[in-house]
């Protein structure tokens, strides 16, 4: 994949470079403010990009507006958002309008090489990849009650909200592919939601039901 | 009429009784308070034997006002108001004072009180006792004049003697007996309003005054106590997991000759030490001042804080107009700390939270029930802590715990 890194600590970004380096991706620009990383983007058009919230000169959320403008003026380029901090408000303001090819991780995921890889090719492909705090953060401030949930479709249900495929969430679970189906099935049942949505429009339809978007 | 109901009113019988016991409390008092200060001031420059005889001084002049303002309550059904608690006017080992109790207001109302005690009991209880007497002699001249020596009273030689010098004796009597309630009362209130002066806790803006000050210091006492929370918190946390993870890599590079699996094991719980400082750093920048407070407001903050308890939250926020950020920080940390004081004393099964702002400048409530076993302890660490946070903006705390539950702790801060 051809990815663009907006990172304002040297450390980090070079780190991050060496990293998807070494994973066989190529690095088409790694900026460290938000100006120059768009006009890399602008210039370069990745597959994907990943972008830290906060950036100079305010140090606020930088990333996450340049982020936003990628999302709105290149849909076909994924963007995955990292932050040392990640709060349901911020997931909320970047699946809006656009639900698909967007993630938003913490920093630390990046320690676990094989799953940062793993939810960067989701957001190349078009998926989505939100980090469990988020969801956790979703499901406590959710607009409705998920009571009627047993604890194992909670378990589920934040799984799939956080942008994983059923053979995933199988891994994850410990439990057969039927059994997921099964789980997944029962939640859009009790929630309402339209059935037989597949992959990250159901991500979208879980999101959308917990509140965001 | 009502001349003569004063005379066995109760309300002057007990106005007399506290004028008569004024002057005996003021003998009292004063000889020990001009003892005390005399002997501690001269021996203050050997502290040790000065200071407590001063502390003493002031601990007696402390317990007279307690005592006297039962005594006016009593005798007299006159409040005077007591000075707010101050925890700055304080002993040391109970005997040495504190140097705000030097500087207090209080403290010198009070030392003035035990001092003025004396005079004024005196004056009140010599003109009472005297009024009474004097109109009791004379009235009853006619009873008695016959068995003085010299078949009559006196005064200066001159012998009271015929029925018009008695008669006008009488009358005198019944004329100073029909004075003396008002006398004995009209004393009692001047002695009231004497100690008022002295021993009332000041109204409106010294009052106020005093107010800041006290939350002035609590706040700073609270940013201190906060600052060593994160010092510490950094210590046993992140510092100790980074210390560990050195260790780890260095004992993992001097295997990587000859026990590679040995060092790949190594590596692996290095891996996982260091994640575990970075989520002990997150932890501990989120309790200090979380970045999307500043970013995004009170509303986006508290989903994080939903989102970390154990206990179920259901949250409600309504707050249209942001506070500015001093009120929306003690807001954000009255939140986070309550919420970790339920997950780990009250037993809860569930925890309600209500934020609502009342427009700006108006005030914000902030409303935290919970189902557990109740029980705060409104004067421990904790909720004390809280209780100076809310006060250094100005804001009240109010803290509802019976044993048994529920607890319900609600705050209202000004946000302007």
């Amino acid at each position: 994949m051809r990815i663009a890194i907006a990172e304002d600590s040297v450390l980090l970004r070079q780190g991050l470079t060496l990293l998807l380096a070494e994973a066989g991706h190529e690095i088409v620009a790694a900026e460290g403010d938000a100006e120059g990383f768009l006009r890399a983007v602008a210039a370069s058009k990745p597959d994907v990009c990943v972008v830290d919230v906060r950036m100079p000169p305010t140090f606020t959320d930088e990333g996450l507006r340049a982020a936003l403008l990628v999302r709105d003026q290149w849909p076909d380029i994924g963007v995955l958002v990292l932050s040392q901090w990640v709060e349901e408000r911020y997931a909320t303001e970047l699946i809006a309008g656009r639900p698909h090819g967007v993630g938003y991780l913490l920093k630390d995921r990046v320690a676990d090489v094989a799953e940062f890889l793993d939810a960067l090719r989701r957001v190349a492909e078009g998926g989505s990849a939100f980090d469990p705090e988020v969801v956790a953060q979703l499901l406590a401030r959710s607009r409705h009650p998920l009571v009627s949930l047993t604890p194992r479709e909670r378990e589920v249900l934040a799984l799939m909200a956080e942008g994983r495929s059923n053979s995933a969430i199988a891994t994850a679970l410990v439990v057969g592919g039927g059994a997921v189906e099964k789980h997944v099935n029962n939640i859009f049942t009790k929630l309402g939601l339209a059935p037989g949505e597949r992959d990250h429009r159901r991500v979208l339809a879980a999101l959308r039901y917990l509140g965001m978007g | 009429m009502f001349l003569f109901r004063d005379l066995v009113s109760p309300r002057t019988w007990l106005a007399f009784t506290h004028n008569v016991t004024g002057f005996v409390i003021g003998i009292a008092a004063f000889v020990v308070v001009i003892t005390g200060i005399t002997v501690g001031t001269a021996l203050a420059p050997i502290g040790l034997v000065g200071l407590p005889i001063l502390g003493l001084t002031l601990r007696f002049a402390d317990g007279l006002a307690v005592v006297e303002r039962a005594r006016f309550a009593v005798l007299l059904g006159r409040r005077i108001p007591a000075w707010p608690a101050d925890p700055r006017r304080g002993y040391r080992w109970l005997l040495i004072p504190r140097r705000a109790t030097f500087t207090g207001r209080a403290t010198w109302g009070e030392i003035g009180y035990a001092l003025l005690r004396l005079p004024v009991g005196l004056a009140a209880m010599v003109v009472t006792v005297c009024v009474w007497a004097v109109g009791l002699v004379a009235f009853t001249l006619p009873l008695y004049g016959w068995a003085l020596p010299g078949g009559s009273a006196s005064i200066d030689g001159t012998a009271l003697r015929g029925p018009l010098v008695q008669a006008a004796s009488v009358v005198a009597g019944v004329l100073l007996l029909l004075a003396a309630p008002q006398l004995t009362r009209g004393l009692a209130t001047a002695d009231a309003f004497i100690t008022l002066r002295l021993l009332k806790a000041p109204s409106g803006l010294a009052a106020r005054i005093t107010e800041l000050e006290i939350s002035r210091e609590r706040v700073v006492d609270a940013a201190g106590a906060e600052r060593l929370r994160i010092e510490r918190d950094l210590h046993d946390g992140a510092q100790q997991r980074l210390v560990a993870l050195a260790m780890e890599l260095g004992r993992a590079k001097a295997k990587f000759a000859d026990d590679v699996d040995g060092a790949r094991d190594l590596v692996d719980q290095a891996h996982a030490e260091a994640k575990a400082a970075l989520t002990d750093l997150r932890e501990l920048v989120r309790g200090v001042h979380p970045p999307v407070l500043t970013d995004r407001g009170l509303d986006a903050a508290l989903s994080g804080l939903a989102a970390r308890c154990p206990v179920p939250v259901a949250m409600h926020v309504d707050v249209p107009v942001r506070p500015k950020a001093s009120v929306e920080a003690v807001a954000y940390f009255l939140v986070a700390e309550t919420l970790t004081n339920v997950a780990k004393h009250a037993r809860a099964s569930q925890v309600n939270v209500v934020v609502e702002g009342q427009g700006f400048p108006g005030t914000l409530t902030i409303v935290i029930s919970d189902d557990g076993i109740g029980g705060a302890d409104k004067a421990g660490a904790g909720l004390s802590g809280l209780a100076s946070r809310v006060a250094g903006v100005d804001g009240s705390l109010t803290v509802e715990s019976p044993s048994g539950g529920p607890t319900i702790i609600s705050a209202v801060l000004p946000c302007g």
